[in-house]
């Protein structure tokens, strides 16, 4: 049973008083930020046409429709001999930093035990993986800089298999356009072809000499040296070779696809 | 004469210096917000006057901008050679020159009766201005495309040297655009010759 206030002693403008001293910031914050949103994008541009330019339909269609420009004028770029810079093991950068849409508690767990690759799409083998198939194939290793869409980047090592010969294992279709992934933190990107096959982009499973710990992306990720982070899915779960455009976590908020050198 | 009279500001230079400023402005408010996702030094721009709204958004504008900064730009630089308009205005230009111009302008001695005369200072500041959005755009490339471009990479120190060659040279752009705005408000009618012309009369 609730208590009377009364019984509390309390009176009521006391509360009054205390509730609108509380209140007040918090209205006075929000007008702000209303005002800060509203004002959001540079004043001389939105006075121009009018209107806020982010939240303007034909001007997002616009800008969506030059950033599909730029990912075919980006794919006529890739040179698929131009390798990224590596650096000498003295250059990783320590502690190599964690980073996701999430913190890093939050990581999935895999176990081992029962985790099993899945390969669909066109290929003509489409069994499921163990991580010991994996490791008994011809591993290389990389000591290259990752480079975050923010703009920071950090060098670190990462060993594995060389993701193109895992598409020749699997019997991949290398004509079609894209490879797809979706991962246990139910992450998801796609890559063209051609980046998929560049010597350089390695199916990792171990960072630093060692197994691939949870926050860098246990079981496995695709490392791309020659692509932005969010474009380098972890703990990855399927792989499939498609056709078919099927876009990414990041990128159907707004990122840039191709996403990378 | 050797020259006819000729338009001071042609309608080549006209289009091309506003959509410039178009360009500029839309690259210099969303390159913030994108300096903001992860600052390089000790601070960051006030949300208020950058553009995009968010980091996806304001990677958008930039990559959009950037076409038209880069292609009105060589558009501009091919005009302004073709025409003989680069070497006949902008040169010849001289340390001493410059001081000379410079020091008459702080005693206020420096005349802008004729638009078709820049001084020396004048010469300068846009000669180091084209040089200056050069200097972005390649330095931007690098870190587009660090590795389709290593050459471009390595002269610029590699892509965190590019980030700081990036950032130093927005920021004397912007610095130039402060000046620049500053000297038009001084002398008003350069700013209608940019916006409809005059013959001048030589």
């Amino acid at each position: 049973m609730k208590k009377p206030i009364q019984d509390a002693g309390l009176d009521e403008s006391s509360i009054l008083t205390d509730a609108r001293k509380i209140l007040a910031p918090q209205i006075e914050d929000r007008s702000r930020r209303s005002f800060l949103l509203r004002g959001l994008t540079l004043g001389g541009v939105a006075m121009l046409s009018g209107c806020n330019l982010t939240d303007n339909d034909s001007v997002e269609t616009a800008l969506s429709a030059m950033s599909r420009f730029n990912d075919r004028v980006q794919g006529w770029l890739f040179n698929p001999n131009a390798m990224a810079p590596t650096y000498p093991a003295s250059m990783i950068t320590r502690p190599f930093p964690f980073n996701a849409f999430y913190g890093i508690d939050e990581a999935p767990t895999v176990e081992e035990e029962s985790y099993r690759l899945e390969v669909t799409g066109l290929v003509t083998d489409k069994r499921t993986w163990r991580l010991e198939e994996l490791r008994a194939m011809a591993q290389t290793e990389q000591i290259t800089r990752h480079i975050c869409v923010e703009g920071w980047s950090a060098i670190g090592r990462w060993g594995g298999v060389r993701f193109s010969d895992f598409l020749k294992r699997v019997g991949a279709d290398t004509d079609a356009k894209y490879v797809g992934f979706k991962c246990a933190d139910d992450y998801y990107t796609s890559i063209d072809m051609a980046t998929a096959l560049h010597a350089q982009t390695l199916l990792t499973l171990t960072y630093d000499g060692a197994v691939l710990p949870r926050e860098y992306g246990f079981p496995m990720k695709l490392r791309m040296p020659t692509k932005l982070g969010y474009k380098n899915p972890k703990h990855i779960q399927a792989i499939f070779v498609s056709n078919t455009y099927s876009g990414g976590y990041w990128e159907d908020q707004g990122y840039n696809w191709f996403g990378g050198s | 004469m050797p020259c006819p009279p000729v338009s001071s500001h042609p309608r080549w230079l006209r289009l091309t210096h506003w959509l410039n400023a178009l360009a500029v402005l839309v690259m210099v408010t969303s390159g913030w917000r994108i300096y903001n996702a992860s600052p390089l030094y000790d601070f960051s721009f006030p949300k208020g006057i950058t553009l995009g709204g968010w980091l996806g958004g304001a990677l958008q504008w930039h990559f959009a901008a950037m076409w038209f900064l880069a292609v009105n730009g060589l558009v501009y630089l091919a005009c302004n050679l073709f025409s003989g308009r680069l070497k006949r205005r902008f040169f010849p230009v001289s340390p001493k020159g410059v001081l000379h111009d410079f020091w008459a302008a702080l005693r206020g001695k420096l005349g802008h009766a004729d638009l078709n005369h820049y001084n020396q200072v004048q010469r300068l500041a846009y000669l180091f201005v084209m040089v200056d959005i050069t200097l972005l755009v390649l330095s931007g490339l690098v870190l587009w495309k660090s590795v389709q471009f290593p050459l471009l990479r390595e002269l610029l120190w590699g892509y965190e040297g590019a980030r700081h060659v990036h950032f130093i040279a927005m920021a004397l752009l912007v610095a130039f655009v402060a000046v620049h705005l500053v000297m038009v408000a001084l002398v008003p009618k350069t700013l209608l010759a940019m916006i409809v012309g005059r013959k001048e009369p030589i």
